[in-house]
């Protein structure tokens, strides 16, 4: 179908960005690389009044590794810039997110999509979503009020819902550490579509001992979760597969149209060890 | 401005740069880039299916990437360099490129409806990496459907025609040296 009328404004920089989102209020709204927003609005499902384009603003394409270590990546960075980064520019011990980006759709939706369009849109089981609860990543949000910064855990509030305000625009996002024994994967029915269910581990290791470690798991949930319960496993020496069993008992994930919830714990379960073992071979 | 469009609303004046050449567009915000390329420019090479991302029949380049032309408004498309299928068969003897040969020969096509998607797709996937293994190749293709050939022929044709080029570019290379 052909999205409803709109007006259509290019932003020239984040400053007026914002004002003229506060300005058109709910009639508006951002748009990124579409790959989300034209789809609901050319089925009707999403009809602003107002579109804001802000890939004009060339400042929130950017890419690089802090001195203090930390990743950041600007809003505006296309899924396949970060696929296609050069090692120096993605830091070591970032490769699970480099990696991680095969996922998410195909190449044609790659090239367009971007990282902050991924978040500020919030599907339950989003790549980048899902990476950043288990990365405790950071998000900066810049609104008529100024900035500040968000950390993931207190981001995401349910399906498509978060702490975006509506003239608020996600500039930045930030990984504070690498993460060289983590690993993301994941089961769709056909390759390129949105997750049944997806995993997540960031392991703690000495040598060849797993001291501990991070499991979070997206399509369980209205929101990417962490699982305390399989994190405990890890913490006290437990196998894989103990860990594996550990998230499988602890959630209680929807039945749909794709899978019930025992179908899903049966993919908690496998993945959840393939995630671990891929972690630890890194 | 007056609304020579059709669609009854705001129109606005762009300019496209579409296969070398530029054009000036008097056309609606909601004009996608797919429709754009149609309804106005006439280049109906480029074709158009689900409009949400998931055919891939109207995929088309954009600085040189292989983007959905069904999820971008053609305002957003204005200082980009767009490269539609029309651009790949020689535009003064009609002869056709070496990927459209590729797909010919190794019988990458039947009805042909997802045909200029698969080509573009695989136009800009090869030029970022010529080196594709025939295992990548398949990943990629995955992006687009096609309802007819069952994909082993096309990624077969994507796979010789990058096959051929590294060949050619390597007696090239190699001719280089000589001189
Ligand atoms: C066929 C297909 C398959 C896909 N498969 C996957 C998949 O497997 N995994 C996955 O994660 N995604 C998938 N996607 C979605 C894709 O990753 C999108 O890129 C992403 O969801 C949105 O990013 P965008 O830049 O395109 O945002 P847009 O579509 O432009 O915007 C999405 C939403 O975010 C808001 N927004 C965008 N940028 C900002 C910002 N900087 N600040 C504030 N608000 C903002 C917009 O207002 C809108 O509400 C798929 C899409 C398609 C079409
Ligand atoms: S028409 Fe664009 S992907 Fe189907
Ligand atoms: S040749 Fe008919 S859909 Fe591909």
């Amino acid at each position: 179908m052909k999205p409803a009328p709109f007006q259509y404004h290019r932003a020239r920089d984040v400053e007026g960005a914002t004002a003229l989102l506060a300005e058109l209020a709910d009639e508006a709204k951002v748009i990124a690389g579409g790959q989300s927003l034209v789809a609901m609005m050319n089925f009707r499902l999403a009809r602003p009044g107002h579109l804001v384009d802000i890939t004009g603003l060339r400042e929130l394409d950017q890419l690089g590794v802090e001195a203090d270590g930390g990743l950041r990546i600007g809003a505006l960075t296309t899924h396949h810039t970060v696929e296609t980064a050069p090692a120096d520019r993605l830091g070591a011990g970032f490769e699970v997110i480099r990696d991680a980006m095969r996922w998410i759709g195909h190449l044609p939706i790659r090239t367009r999509g971007t990282v902050g369009g991924s978040i500020a849109h919030a599907d339950s089981t989003a790549e980048w979503c899902l990476l950043a609860v288990l990365l405790d990543a950071e998000f900066m949000a810049h609104g008529p009020r100024g900035r500040r910064r968000i950390p993931a855990g207190e981001f995401f509030f349910g399906y498509y819902t978060t702490a975006l305000d509506p003239d608020e625009i996600l500039v930045e996002i930030v990984f504070p550490r690498p993460a060289p024994h983590a690993a993301l994967t994941e089961f769709a029915e056909r390759r390129g579509d949105f997750a049944i269910v997806s995993a997540a581990v960031d392991l703690a290791t000495e040598g060849e001992d797993v001291l501990g470690g991070r499991v979070a798991l997206g399509g369980v949930a209205a929101m990417p979760v962490r699982v305390p319960e399989a994190e405990a496993v890890l913490a006290a020496g437990g196998s894989f597969r103990d860990c594996a069993e550990a998230a499988a008992a602890a959630v209680d994930p929807p039945s749909d149209g794709h899978g019930s919830g025992d179908y899903r714990k049966h993919l908690i379960r496998n993945l959840i060890e393939r995630a671990c073992e891929e972690a630890m071979s890194r | 401005m007056n609304d020579t469009t059709g669609l009854g609303d705001d129109v606005q004046l762009i300019t496209l740069d579409v296969n070398g050449a530029s054009y000036e567009v008097i056309t609606a915000p909601r004009r996608t880039l797919v429709d754009v390329l149609r309804h106005d420019l006439r280049l109906t090479g480029t074709h158009v299916g689900c409009e949400h991302g998931i055919c891939g029949a109207c995929t088309v380049l954009v600085d040189g990437l292989p983007v959905r032309a069904c999820l971008m408004f053609a305002a957003q498309a204005e200082g980009a360099r767009i490269t539609t299928v029309e651009s790949l068969a020689d535009s003064g003897t009609g002869e056709l490129s070496d990927l459209q040969r590729a797909f010919t020969e190794h019988h990458g096509l039947q009805c042909g409806f997802c045909t200029p998607g698969f080509l573009m797709l695989a136009q800009g996937f090869l030029a970022e990496r010529p080196e594709a293994t025939k295992e990548e190749i398949r990943e990629v293709v995955a992006a687009n459907l096609c309802r007819c050939t069952g994909y082993q022929t096309i990624v077969e044709a994507i796979d010789a025609c990058a096959t051929a080029r590294r060949a050619q570019r390597a007696m090239g290379a190699e001719e280089d040296s000589c001189n």
